[in-house]
């Protein structure tokens, strides 16, 4: 026991000192990840504040930062037919989306399974779509989409959308798939499982975080997607996107207004990222392998 | 109950220019635990997943109670397999794990957690039927493998290297473990390992294989007494038989210009064969130092001490003999004795009086004699 004391303050010193610099250095190193984060933050947060602003309050110099929460704006853009747009925009998502997953996961396991002579260019002609800039093919796919007449119809959004990202899809989903211990199907086929049963039962539980974050970044995508939409479709298709840029008006800019229709905007974005987040933080395989 | 026999199976991968496993063929009886191994690359474990469905059958074919299993799938063929990373379903309980096969059989729900209850209490899993197999230890996560072949109680079990991912401990207890459960059971087993201790220790009997070829299927004191051929001498036995090539001189064979000598009947072989140097194996324990001049004389370069015995690693003195590399060759004596010798010491080693000397063909490698 005698010895335990004697030897204690010896151990002690070379701890405290290291512990101190290691508090110092995480110190740095906080300070910097909140102003980082509050950089990024802020512009979202002043759109937050704003939205709850009369416009006066929304234009004066400098900013006031005390101020009568109003929900004026948000009555006025919901009286001025944001439903409609939204409508749409959550259609063409939420279709697209689905689309992308019921094409795309399939595609991609059966690229990671195997490798065969010509996955690797199935793999490349897919990445290859994404490298042509949009601009290069809008005319071409305005005059096609006009002779069809399917402008200004959300269906020609739900099959770009689609186009758009699929590749992206199947090469996250690739990505997921090859994660998962090839043994796991072999497993369960000696088990007595058929190919479809040791999918559905062993495979796709383990990549379900992998689903949701795909999932994710399509919505986002599809839900973001300016270009085309602000191109090919005019009152009955409009998305989102392009009626928040009609709050840009050559008159003036109504801050305050806008600031809400941007919240309403981004708010089922939001949502999604937040239910999906639980799936996507947990870990893909865990303990499939020693 | 299960005859399985791979009859001149073959298997080649895509692309490989050479076969995987070439024309095996093996009769493996009914209860029997057989051990295939190899160094790798040896197509051991090809093999196997040829037995068990998950490699194609090119050429040949393998038959399970003289069912040709060419075109079967493998969730028909009632084998279960034990992987060497065990391929636990990571998202399945372990009482799920273990029952997995007996759902896709459509065993009904309490006949099924009885009898992965039975298995459980067989392996000690009883306290972790509900537990995900991320939270278990790897010697835990190996008894849900072997849980989840055994509950199934099926024709054949196929093991590619269990043990692999144990610590050295751990797997010597679980061998023993295995091969009990394996008796009580009766099950034919098909295990692959690259551990020459594994498979002397726990088959009935071993088949060595090398370049995708079966080298010598029989018993583990067979194959250690009577190895067919130098590379299975080299192969089994820990440390490895001593092997080198040297000239048939009269009446033995010449050692660093000390003569062994030979039975007369070997001697015969020999000159019958036109040979006049010869691929002479002895085995560590044949071999013995002493002080009295007899043998060769050869330079200690390290001496192993066991504890309850040592070996003695020595390079023959004058022209160093070559090896089955052809590298030079350093003998290894056993001794039962501690410190036998001293590092950089000079000592003569001969084959002791009863010593057993295997021969064998200097370019092919066959056996000479018995």
């Amino acid at each position: 026991m005698s010895t335990d004391v004697a030897a204690r303050p010896t151990t002690t010193t070379p701890l405290r000192v290291k512990r101190k610099r290691r508090w110092g250095r995480d110190t740095v190193w906080s300070v910097v990840a909140w102003v980082i984060g509050i950089g990024f933050f802020f512009p979202v947060l002043w759109m937050v504040l704003t939205a709850f602003k009369k416009e006066g309050d929304a234009y004066t110099d400098p900013p006031t930062i005390f101020f009568t929460p109003t929900l004026e704006q948000f009555r006025s853009v919901l009286s001025s037919g944001i439903g409609t747009t939204l409508m749409n925009s959550a259609f063409a998502t939420a279709v697209s989306t689905l689309l992308v997953l019921l094409l795309g996961v399939p595609a991609a396991f059966a690229l990671s399974l195997r490798p065969v002579r010509g996955t690797k260019d199935a793999l490349f002609f897919f990445i290859s779509t994404k490298m042509l800039p949009v601009v290069a093919v809008i005319i071409p796919l305005y005059v096609i989409v006009g002779d069809i007449g399917m402008l200004d119809n959300i269906w020609t959004l739900v099959i770009l959308y689609t186009a758009m990202n699929l590749p992206i899809a199947v090469w996250m989903m690739r990505s997921f798939f090859l994660e998962v211990p090839s043994e796991l199907l072999e497993a369960a086929s000696m088990d007595g499982a058929s190919l479809w049963t040791a999918v559905r039962e062993v495979i796709l539980p383990l990549v379900s975080p992998g689903i949701a974050a795909t999932a994710l970044i399509c919505v986002i995508f599809s839900w973001n997607e300016f270009f085309f939409a602000v191109n090919l479709t005019a009152v009955q298709a409009q998305t989102i996107p392009v009626f928040l840029v009609g709050f840009i008006t050559g008159e003036g800019l109504y801050w305050a207004r806008l600031s809400a229709a941007a919240v309403l905007t981004a708010l089922p974005v939001v949502l999604a990222g937040w239910v999906a987040q639980n799936k996507l933080v947990r870990g893909l395989s865990f303990g499939a392998i020693k | 109950m299960a005859e399985i026999s791979y009859q001149r199976a073959s298997c080649v991968y895509e692309g490989a220019d050479k076969l995987a496993v070439d024309s095996l063929s093996l009769d493996i009886e009914d209860g029997e635990f057989v051990v295939l191994v190899g160094p790798s690359g040896s197509g051991k474990s090809t093999a196997l997943r040829m037995l068990a469905g998950l490699e194609e059958i090119d050429d040949g074919t393998i038959t399970i109670n003289g069912k040709d299993m060419v075109g079967v799938p493998s969730k028909d063929r009632d084998i279960a397999m034990v992987f060497q990373n065990y391929a636990l379903y990571p998202n399945k309980t372990v009482g799920e794990n273990m029952g997995f096969a007996l759902k896709m059989r459509g065993v009904p729900v309490e006949e099924r957690k009885r009898k992965v209850a039975e298995a459980a209490k067989v392996l000690d899993l009883t306290d972790y039927l509900d537990r995900k197999p991320g939270k278990l230890s790897g010697g835990q996560r190996q008894r849900v493998a072997m849980g989840r072949a055994i509950v199934r109680e099926p024709q054949v079990f196929c093991m590619d290297e269990p043990l692999s991912n144990l610590d050295a401990k751990l797997r010597v207890q679980t061998r023993t473990q295995i091969a009990a459960l394996q008796r009580r059971l009766g099950t034919t087993t098909v295990y692959v390992t690259h551990d020459q201790v594994e498979a002397m220790t726990m088959g009935d009997r071993v088949a060595v294989l090398r370049g995708g070829q079966l080298q010598q299927f029989s018993s583990p004191t067979e194959l250690y007494d009577r190895p067919k051929n130098a590379f299975v001498a080299g192969f089994i036995g820990s440390p490895a038989m001593n092997l080198f090539t040297t000239p048939v001189a009269s009446g033995g064979v010449s050692i660093s210009g000390a003569t062994v000598p030979l039975p007369r009947e070997s001697l015969n072989l020999l000159a019958a064969a036109g040979l006049d140097t010869v691929t002479v194996g002895v085995r560590p324990e044949q071999l013995e130092l002493n002080r009295d001049g007899t043998g060769f004389r050869a330079t200690v370069e390290l001496v192993e001490e066991l504890g309850s015995e040592s070996y003695v690693y020595a390079r023959n003195t004058g022209v160093p003999l070559t090896g089955l590399d052809g590298e030079p060759v350093i003998f290894v004596a056993r001794s039962g004795t501690r410190s036998p010798a001293r590092l950089a010491e000079t000592v003569t080693m001969s084959v002791k009086p009863e010593g057993k000397i295997h021969l064998f063909h200097p370019t092919t490698g066959e056996r000479i004699g018995d």
